[in-house]
């Protein structure tokens, strides 16, 4: 009696956990679902064909945002240009080929301190070393570059750890048949990191697309009458369109914010969605 | 009898200092099967390593000694290690096959060398399934993952690989540790076969197979090579005392 008494006891107390648990799982979703709720509703009917596809109006109070979707587009394409195969490469040296010394080390720690640097400070960096000191002026290309250099640890850390995630027999049995550590990496190591090489290289360029300070001093504008013609031309870009909309003009009608911050959305979410599919086939196919 | 590799008062550290293999010297004789036993830690490993120089991967360095190999001393830094492995290969205790189709496995080795012909390719595959006793059991699934077979197919199918090398020496180490008795059953009488053509070393799993399969046998004990000698004289007469206690499984 007093045993079975004990029992159901000890099963209430674990079904009580479990279900604090959920309670407090479901309350970090919930501001994550409120936000897209909210700017969902706020900002769906601003949305139209016109809204992303048409040149904004009087002042941008009317119109559309295309030049701030092209500008995000072009801005995430050259960070990729950059960063991707600088990053990927990086993260290869690292796991694959570095010594594991004290230089490795710091380099490493500074990898990971540079993923820790507040954006606004890779702006003003990017200002004096792209726009200024390399003369590329405020343009697609510099702003390209200081968020490159923003995404790299993202890229190289993720690199580093999906490759490490690969077994090490592979590369014993590679080598013993006699593969250059190359070829190892390159038709056995680097294939199997590749959907966690991917998500770190989505992710990275997600939060590139996000970012406003790093591009306000490098390459945002605040206006411009044209599409970028050039990289070395100045673009309109989401986030820093959003800034500008919500602090710098007055008279904005409230749904064409929303909409914007629900393009933005759409867009960074869009590519999460990509990385997420990548991952989940390249998954499938892995054998280990 | 001719030696296939001659092995010289080598000696060999971890880069830690410690000592795996201490003045070990034995000849490894050509188109038999030369079994290395003893208990667990006592450098056979280790000396397998050392003789296609996998041990570069490792933290192992070479104190002193020579391994010569086609009269050349493997273990001189100017040595071609990719062509030594193709010579020398290794099958591991676990099967490991790579993450590609059991076809691509088996030319893996030669898909490195940039062969290219579809028809080597082929009959290669073949040949060396066939010589590895699995072509009748997967011939229909060359397209399947390697790592959706068996795991006595899975070893077979790495002893294949290397054998797609054409190789001069194949080592296997403890090659039927993780099988059941009919896979190792397979690969025991395969060694048989292969030993007409090449030379074969083996680290078997334990002392029967030790006493089936050598030609050749040394006992290895803390990294020295206490005993040396073709197989009924090691097993029957041993001449150490140490050996005689492990034969009899009064240790091990």
């Amino acid at each position: 009696m007093e045993n079975s008494e004990a029992a159901r006891i000890s099963r209430r107390n674990a079904l009580l956990g479990v279900n604090l648990l959920r309670l407090i799982t479901l309350l970090t979703a919930l501001p994550v679902i409120g936000v897209i709720v909210y700017i969902i509703v706020r900002g769906a009917p601003a949305l139209s064909w016109e809204f992303i596809s048409a040149m904004p109006r009087e002042g941008m109070r009317a119109g559309g945002i295309l030049p701030a979707i092209m500008g995000t587009f072009y801005l995430t394409l050259g960070t990729a240009v950059f960063s991707v195969p600088l990053g990927v490469a990086a993260g290869i040296y690292i796991a694959e080929y570095a010594p594991d010394n004290r230089a490795t080390r710091l380099v490493r720690i500074a990898i990971i301190n540079l993923a820790g640097i507040p954006s606004v400070v890779y702006g003003l960096f990017g200002l004096g070393l792209f726009v200024l000191f390399l003369k590329f002026g405020t343009s697609i290309l510099a702003a390209s570059l200081t968020l490159s250099i923003m995404t790299l640890p993202v890229i190289i850390s993720t690199t580093e750890e999906a490759l490490r995630q690969v077994p090490n027999a592979f590369r014993v049995v590679s080598t013993s048949l006699g593969a250059t550590r190359w070829q190892t990496i390159q038709r056995i190591t680097l294939p199997q990191a590749m959907p966690g090489v991917i998500t770190g290289v989505i992710l990275g360029l997600e939060r590139a697309a996000g970012e406003t300070a790093p591009i306000m001093f490098t390459g945002a504008a605040f206006f411009l009458p044209l599409l970028p013609q050039s990289p070395l031309d100045a673009t309109m870009a989401l986030p820093y369109h959003i800034f500008v909309i919500s602090t710098s003009v007055p008279g904005m009608p409230v749904e064409i914010q929303y909409g914007t911050v629900l393009v933005l959305l759409f867009f960074v979410l869009g590519m999460n969605v990509i990385a997420t599919l990548i991952r989940n086939r390249a998954r499938a196919r892995r054998q280990w | 009898m001719s030696v296939k590799i001659s092995v010289q008062n080598l000696t060999l550290m971890y880069s830690d200092g410690v000592e795996s293999l201490h003045d070990v010297s034995i000849d490894i004789i050509a188109n038999a099967v030369n079994v290395l036993f003893g208990p667990a830690g006592g450098g056979k490993s280790t000396l397998l390593r050392a003789l296609n120089r996998l041990n570069d991967l490792a933290d192992v360095d070479t104190a002193q000694g020579k391994i010569v190999f086609n009269e050349q001393n493997i273990l001189d830094p100017a040595t071609d290690v990719i062509e030594l492995r193709r010579k020398v290969g290794m099958v591991f205790s676990r099967p490991a096959p790579l993450p590609l189709s059991v076809y691509e496995n088996v030319i893996y080795g030669l898909r490195l060398m940039g062969e290219r012909s579809k028809t080597l390719l082929d009959e290669r595959v073949e040949q060396s399934l066939r010589q590895a006793v699995l072509w009748d059991e997967v011939y229909d699934r060359l397209n399947d993952p390697g790592a959706s077979l068996s795991g006595g197919q899975q070893q077979r199918l790495c002893i294949a690989r290397v054998l797609a090398l054409e190789p001069e020496v194949i080592m296997l180490d403890e090659p039927t540790s993780a099988l059941d008795p009919v896979s190792t059953a397979k690969i025991e009488g395969m060694l048989a076969e292969l030993k007409e053509r090449l030379t074969i070393i083996l680290v078997p799993h334990n002392v029967q197979q030790a006493a089936r399969t050598a030609d050749y046998a040394g006992f290895f004990l803390q990294g020295r090579l206490v005993e040396y000698a073709p197989e009924k004289g090691l097993f029957l007469k041993p001449r150490e005392k140490e050996t005689q206690d492990y034969v009899t499984g009064r240790f091990g």
